[in-house]
């Protein structure tokens, strides 16, 4: 599936809650599902800078296409990172780089964009993109 | 002063007929800043419609009535803490620039290499940050006092740091992140019997307890406006006049000055020496009114009502499964911080806010308190005299909702 598919599924699927708190129990349940980052890149130099609480983000090139593996400690958090991986993991680095995340405003969670929320939903977009790239360059 | 009156103080506060997310708002988030009566928000708006005009300048009418409303309010603070002289007051932007004012200017002239200064395990980043870059500057030494597991700090190893260097104590009356309330007169008379100057932060004492500078000798002391249902962007630097005559001035610019030439300068004299550029007057005149609001219904009735409100929310939210309170001193006031084994407080932040409840989750900008306990930071509930026990339950059946949800 495209990176725009992948959006407009999860845009259908949060729209069969119209409850806040159906929303959040989804996205903690999308948390669980994340690929977990390995032990051994738990640490800084994978942590993304402006969250309350951590975040991991490992990001790997194989066959072409970026594969993104995360961690947080807050539940939440973890769940907005699972949606954003599986949004834009298993893509080419041009395709990532150049997503337009229309799906984050769709599903009601545009708050979170704003640059001073502490889970850095903002930063995990940014860093996702910012390895795309790198990895890009090295290819 | 009339009596308190809990619906009619809370009629006063515009803000807490709103709702939030499609609830009442529950705002316990008093420790960043308090929200403002009608009082207050009637005096800012009747500021810029009758008075406007800059302070200490004009021979104009408007100039002379704002500089009046501006002096009025420092006279106000001078009753307020109980200080000696009106030109003690120095009216600044607020609790962190009052504590540069006295890291820059007291500093820079009597702290010099090797000295040292104490400062305490439970500070706010505006009571170390300041000292630290004047120790990267001059090569002095922060000392600090520990605490122990409740989050009281150990007295005994506070009169153990004292050495023939201490040049100056630093430390807070109420931890922002704790609740606890220090031993203000004790730690002073402490310091004052090797000679040393003490500078109180009092941010997060001011709208909970009176306080009277003189009595408990305090040689600075530094509040917000903010935080005391008045405007943003206004703080008070009070200092004891010798001391304050002694430091050079702070920033240069107009109002501090007496003459100018390109060859030399003279300052102006107290408070103004400290007061360069032209404030933020509308803020300033209206800390009045903030002090005006808390007097009218008085302090102690306040603290009586915010002590037995703190009382039954530590009670009320003790009966939930897990939850672990940061900072369990004997002598509080109006903060629970507190941590849900395997729960992020980001988490419950989160929960409680679509519920309409406002609480602060993180490290509260005492970081070094957090590692302390060795946490990644809790959920911190703090009170102001508009809070009720309704809002607690509110609060708690909203916490117990979040947990179901989390855990």
């Amino acid at each position: 599936m495209t990176i725009n598919q992948i959006q407009d599924e999860l845009i259908e699927d949060f729209s069969f809650y119209q409850d806040w708190m159906e929303k959040y129990e989804y996205i903690i349940q999308l948390g669980k599902e994340v690929p977990l980052i390995k032990e051994e890149y738990k640490k800084d130099d994978y942590i993304i800078k402006g969250c309350q609480s951590k975040v991991w983000l490992y990001p790997e090139l194989r066959d072409g296409k970026v594969y993104f593996t995360a961690d947080s400690d807050a539940i939440i958090t973890k769940g907005l990172v699972s949606l954003m991986v599986k949004v834009l993991s298993g893509h080419t680095p041009q395709e990532i780089a150049q997503a337009d995340l229309y799906f984050i405003d769709e599903i009601g969670l545009k708050e979170h964009l704003s640059p001073t929320r502490a889970n850095g939903l903002l930063s995990m977009v940014k860093q996702m993109k910012l390895y795309a790239v790198a990895l890009q360059m090295r290819d | 002063m009339r009596t308190f009156d809990i619906e009619q103080i809370r009629a006063d506060f515009p803000i807490l007929g709103r709702e939030v997310n499609g609830k009442p708002l529950v705002y316990f988030d008093n420790g960043a800043t308090t929200q403002k009566p009608k009082q207050v928000i009637d005096a800012i708006t009747r500021y810029y419609a009758d008075m406007n005009s800059n302070v200490h300048r004009g021979v104009h009418y408007l100039s002379q009535i704002s500089t009046d409303a501006f002096e009025v309010t420092r006279r106000k603070v001078q009753a307020f803490i109980h200080a000696k002289h009106e030109h003690e007051i120095i009216i600044t932007k607020g609790t962190t620039e009052a504590i540069n004012i006295v890291a820059s200017c007291y500093g820079r002239a009597f702290i010099n290499a090797e000295d040292e200064i104490i400062i305490s395990a439970m500070e706010h980043h505006s009571n170390i940050v300041p000292w630290q870059m004047l120790c990267d500057e001059k090569g002095c030494k922060l000392r600090v006092i520990p605490m122990n597991d409740r989050g009281e700090l150990d007295i005994e190893a506070y009169k153990s740091l004292f050495s023939e260097r201490t040049k100056l104590v630093s430390f807070t009356y109420v931890s922002n992140a704790l609740g606890t309330v220090n031993p203000v007169k004790e730690m002073i008379d402490i310091a004052h019997e090797h000679s040393v100057p003490v500078l109180v932060d009092g941010a997060q004492a001011i709208q909970h307890v009176a306080i009277d500078v003189q009595a408990v000798d305090v040689d600075f002391f530094a509040f917000s406006g903010h935080k005391m249902y008045g405007p943003t962007g206004v703080g008070v630097l009070y200092g004891k006049e010798e001391l304050l005559n002694k430091m050079p001035p702070y920033q240069g610019g107009g109002d501090m000055i007496k003459d100018v030439t390109f060859e030399k300068t003279t300052y102006n004299e107290l408070p103004f020496k400290f007061e360069a550029g032209t404030p933020n007057i509308e803020a300033g005149i209206c800390l009045g009114d903030a002090i005006d609001y808390i007097e009218s219904i008085g302090l102690e009735a306040i603290k009586a009502y915010e002590d037995e409100l703190l009382a039954y929310a530590t009670s009320r939210l003790s009966e939930i499964d897990g939850i672990r309170f940061i900072g369990t001193a004997a002598h509080k006031s109006s903060v629970i911080s507190f941590v849900v084994d395997g729960v992020h407080p980001y988490d419950i932040g989160v929960i409680l806010d679509k519920l309409g409840v406002a609480v602060r989750t993180g490290h509260h900008c005492a970081q070094p308190v957090m590692n302390a306990f060795d946490i990644p930071g809790t959920v911190r509930v703090s009170l102001a005299m508009y809070n009720t026990k309704e809002e607690v339950d509110i609060l708690r059946e909203g916490l117990q909702r979040a947990l179901r949800m989390l855990v």
